[in-house]
């Protein structure tokens, strides 16, 4: 395409640049750079060798800014009309200078540091950081190197521009493969064992962890055979599933959830113990952010307090079916099995979304969210008093907790991830069941009539008070499942299982993954449960667990900047945060009625 | 032409502060009639439909339907009683198909709950069924704009007049007996208001709604209403046949002003 517009284009010398762009892109890439190195990101992350011996994660950590100021610098908005310039030197030497800027930013740091006394407020900052930055060698050199580094890497992100598209297309397919592979180790590896392709792994991966050269030459050389000649069938397959209309449509999501659903149930006997924890963990909040997706996604009640319902069925179970003795708290102890317990747990949490819903129901918007977000801590506050303390153990928990008995056949426990993973995904399967039915019926229409106009849906005769306490109610039975499934598999409960950190970060995996849509939740917590971790949980990438929640935040604003409909939206959702977009669309494709003569598309009105 | 008494509004005052929305107000409405609320901007019609649908409680004063009192109860409850209101600035599900939105109306008259759509069962099944074909039917009194491709596409690519049409599809969903129709016609071009003028008479005539009707347009006023009702600064100031209202001196002083030599 971009040769048959080069008439049009105008070719700018190197010395045009937009000088204010490029310092303030630079001065912020800066400043980013110091806050990570300054975090100790660089030194903590460096365990996880991303190519062994050579580049650790900690590396990129610190690389990755200036690659992508010289990106973002040579990027220029097309309008129509304006003239076109051409990619070329001077986008090069837009992305070095930016580059440069951002590199001077550590190459500051590294002064400052020698110079003055800054360890006693900078609380993170390590000796290691300081060898890390000025990589083995003296101060001197390590401010050079910096200024050296951001100039290359920055002119590699701006020469991405004047690379044909293709190949653009081709080198950002190899580096993520690259990347996913690698970050992926943990599970690639044991899936590779199981399939009997060990020697591959052996190939690809170091001992020690860390893809070896060879291994990242094949990997990069497949991703871009894939690139030039699989991508674009691969696309046009997803355009023509995509087109499918009615049955057909609805027989491939069959299809396709049937290809999911064998992967599920296959996945989990492929990788080792530490991956299946992973999944069993995701699963968890899979299903709690099933539960609040009902909540928050269709009938729009923002609840920050939903914790509270994972540890209402967290506590019922683990009071029920603990099996200390009187000697030890708790003092009574019934003893039930866990599906005896989960029935009671189902009416503890109804009663306890009806009894919190009540009063909260009736505000709306921020009022609504702050008052959840005091419920949720009061519930967890219960648990820990003196009041209940003679059955939940107070600050100790309880304790003890049996498995889960299935029919005498197997016990699912903590010490058997995959057995918890299996049984979590089956209540995901009855949450993803529920979700879907839901919405397309008489209470979903009216949850989401509510969603978009409160005092509307009121006064076309919903009566909003029933219908948003069932949503409550729905979201709550979900979550306390996860919880009585948490407790089976922990062994234990404690308050400090439950914290305030539970509600948000279930709330980010609905956000980041696109509120409203099942799929887009599930994906959500794959990504943020599974590779980063979740509050409490180690992730794949475990070395992130102190950095967790800067990432989970830096995630989330650039997520409400770039893509606030999620990772996988929900159709209605984008139309909404999208409407001038959608309706100029609409417009192209002569969907919209402009003129509005009667009987304009032809048949008179029926009698 | 009037059958009997339907809606009767007795001595309905309310105050925000210290204004006077509306005073002392005395209105009813027969089975059958279109009846016309007009008066300048701020008289206090929406007011009016506010109350009346429940949004907005009064004062004092007492709304009687069919014999029974609607006060204290909330706009679900009053819609379910079948009164059915539209909005002036027109208030759709936006992000809704339009089959939803009338679907989305018809809540009050159905009652499939969770259990019913978990296990999908066959009553769960017709009442699907029979909301959307009852939807369907009453967005066919459109003519063909509002149906076809058009059922599943949002109501936000919909043009005004058709938003507007919507919004009476959707309170005709609610299956009502008295319809509030708040400026049914503002903003349309002649030729659409006539038509919609000539559609808010088969409303009467072929579905037996009773209409009350704010409206600033004096041709659609003129032609439609069985009785007008004028409102200014909250009170009612005049009411009869359009011939009667448009030569009532306290009407046009309302609207234009009193003559200079008098208003000294």
């Amino acid at each position: 395409m971009s040769d048959t517009m080069n008439d049009s284009m105008v070719a700018r010398s190197v010395a045009d640049q937009d000088w204010r762009k490029l310092a303030s892109y630079g001065t912020i890439t800066a400043f980013a750079l110091i806050f990570i190195a300054l975090s100790n990101m660089p030194v903590a992350l460096d365990d996880f060798d991303l190519i062994a011996d050579r580049f650790s994660l900690g590396d990129l950590s610190l690389y990755w800014l200036l690659f992508v100021v010289g990106l973002v610098v040579g990027k220029e908005v097309v309008l129509e009309g304006m003239a076109i310039h051409a990619k070329g030197a001077r986008d090069t030497v837009a992305g070095a200078i930016a580059g440069i800027v951002g590199g001077a930013g550590l190459s500051l740091l590294i002064i400052l540091i020698n110079n003055f006394e800054l360890r006693d407020p900078l609380v993170n900052w390590s000796p290691q950081t300081l060898d890390k930055l000025s990589v083995g060698g003296s101060t001197g050199s390590g401010v050079l190197l910096w200024l050296v580094i951001g100039g290359v890497l920055g002119a590699l992100g701006g020469s991405m521009h004047v690379l044909p598209s293709r190949i653009r297309q081709l080198v950002t397919m190899s580096a993520m493969v690259v990347l996913l592979v690698a970050i992926l180790e943990t599970v690639l590896s044991d899936i590779s064992e199981s399939i009997g392709l060990e020697p591959l792994a052996d190939v690809i991966y170091a001992k020690r962890g860390g893809l070896t050269i060879i291994g990242v030459l094949i990997i990069a050389a497949s991703a871009a055979v894939y690139a030039w000649w699989g991508h674009s069938s691969v696309k046009d397959a997803k355009q023509r599933f995509q087109a499918l209309e009615g049955p057909e449509r609805a027989r491939g999501n069959f299809i396709a959830f049937a290809i999911v659903g064998v992967l599920t149930l296959v996945l989990p006997m492929l990788v080792g113990g530490i991956v299946n924890e992973l999944l069993a963990n995701v699963g968890l909040f899979v299903l709690l952010a099933l539960g609040l997706n009902i909540v928050v996604g269709l009938a729009g009640i923002l609840d920050l307090g939903y914790v509270a319902f994972f540890a209402v069925g967290g506590y019922t179970t683990a009071i029920l079916t603990s099996a200390n003795r009187g000697d030890s708290w708790p003092d009574w102890v019934p003893q039930t099995g866990w599906f005896v317990a989960l029935l009671i747990v189902v009416l503890f949490a109804a009663i306890t979304g009806l009894f919190i819903g009540a009063p909260v129901i009736r505000m709306r918007g921020d009022y609504l969210a702050i008052v959840t977000l005091g419920f949720g801590e009061i519930i967890r506050l219960l648990f820990l008093s003196d009041w209940l303390g003679g059955y939940t153990g107070g600050a100790q928990g309880v304790t003890n907790i049996r498995g889960v008995n299935i029919f005498g056949l197997a016990t699912v426990r903590g010490t058997d991830p995959q057995a918890v993973f299996y049984l979590v995904a089956v209540f995901c399967v009855l949450a993803i069941y529920v979700s879907w039915r839901l919405e397309h019926s008489r209470v979903g229409r009216a949850w989401m009539a509510i969603r978009e106009d409160e005092s509307v849906a009121e006064a076309m005769g919903i009566n909003t008070v029933n219908t948003k306490l069932m949503a409550f109610v729905v979201g709550a039975v979900l979550a306390s499942f996860s919880g009585a499934i948490f407790a089976a598999k922990v062994g234990s409960v404690f308050p400090t299982s439950f914290i305030i950190l539970v509600s948000i970060v279930i709330l980010v995996v609905v956000i980041v993954g696109g509120m409203g849509n099942i799929a887009g939740v599930i994906a959500g917590a794959v990504v943020l449960i599974g590779v980063l971790g979740g509050p409490r949980q180690p992730g794949l990438l475990q070395e992130f667990s102190n950095f967790k929640l800067l990432i989970y935040g830096a995630l989330l604003i650039w997520m409400m900047l770039k893509r606030p409909e999620g990772l996988i939206p929900n159709v209605r959702r984008t139309r909404e945060l999208h409407q001038e977009e959608f309706l100029q669309d609409a417009w192209l494709k002569g969907e919209i009625d402009t003129g509005d003569e009667p009987g304009d598309r032809g048949e008179a009105a029926p009698a | 032409m009037s059958g009997e008494r339907l809606l009767t509004i007795d001595n309905l005052s309310v105050t925000f502060g210290g204004l006077h929305a509306l005073r002392d107000l005395n209105f009813h409405v027969d089975e059958g009639e279109i009846v016309s609320v007009i008066g300048p901007n701020g008289a206090g019609k929406t007011t009016f439909f506010n109350m009346i649908s429940g949004m907005v409680t009064p004062t004092s004063g007492d709304i009687i339907f069919k014999g029974e009192s609607l006060l204290g109860l909330d706009p679900n409850q009053v819609t379910a009683r079948g009164i059915a209101r539209t909005f002036q600035n027109v208030r759709l599900f936006a992000n809704m198909t339009i089959l939803e939105n009338v679907m989305v109306a018809q809540h009050c008259r159905t009652k499939q709950g969770v259990m019913g759509s978990l296990f999908n069962t066959a009553a769960f099944k017709r009442e699907e069924a029979e909301i959307r074909e009852y939807g369907e039917k009453v967005l066919g009194f459109f003519g063909s704009r509002l149906v076809g491709y058009r059922l599943h596409q949002p109501a936000s690519v919909l043009s005004y007049a058709n938003r507007r049409r919507l919004e009476i599809a959707r309170s005709m969903a609610t299956k009502p007996q008295v319809v509030l129709l708040d400026e049914p016609v503002a903003g349309m071009n002649p030729k659409e208001s006539e038509e919609l003028t000539g559609l808010i008479g088969k409303l009467r005539s072929e579905w037996g709604f009773t209409i009350v009707m704010i409206e600033h347009d004096m041709g659609v006023v003129r032609d439609v209403s069985d009785r007008v009702v004028v409102l200014d600064h909250g009170e009612t100031i005049a009411q009869g046949t359009y011939e009667e209202v448009s030569t009532n001196p306290l009407v046009i002083e309302a609207y234009l002003g009193r003559p200079a030599e008098e208003a000294s």
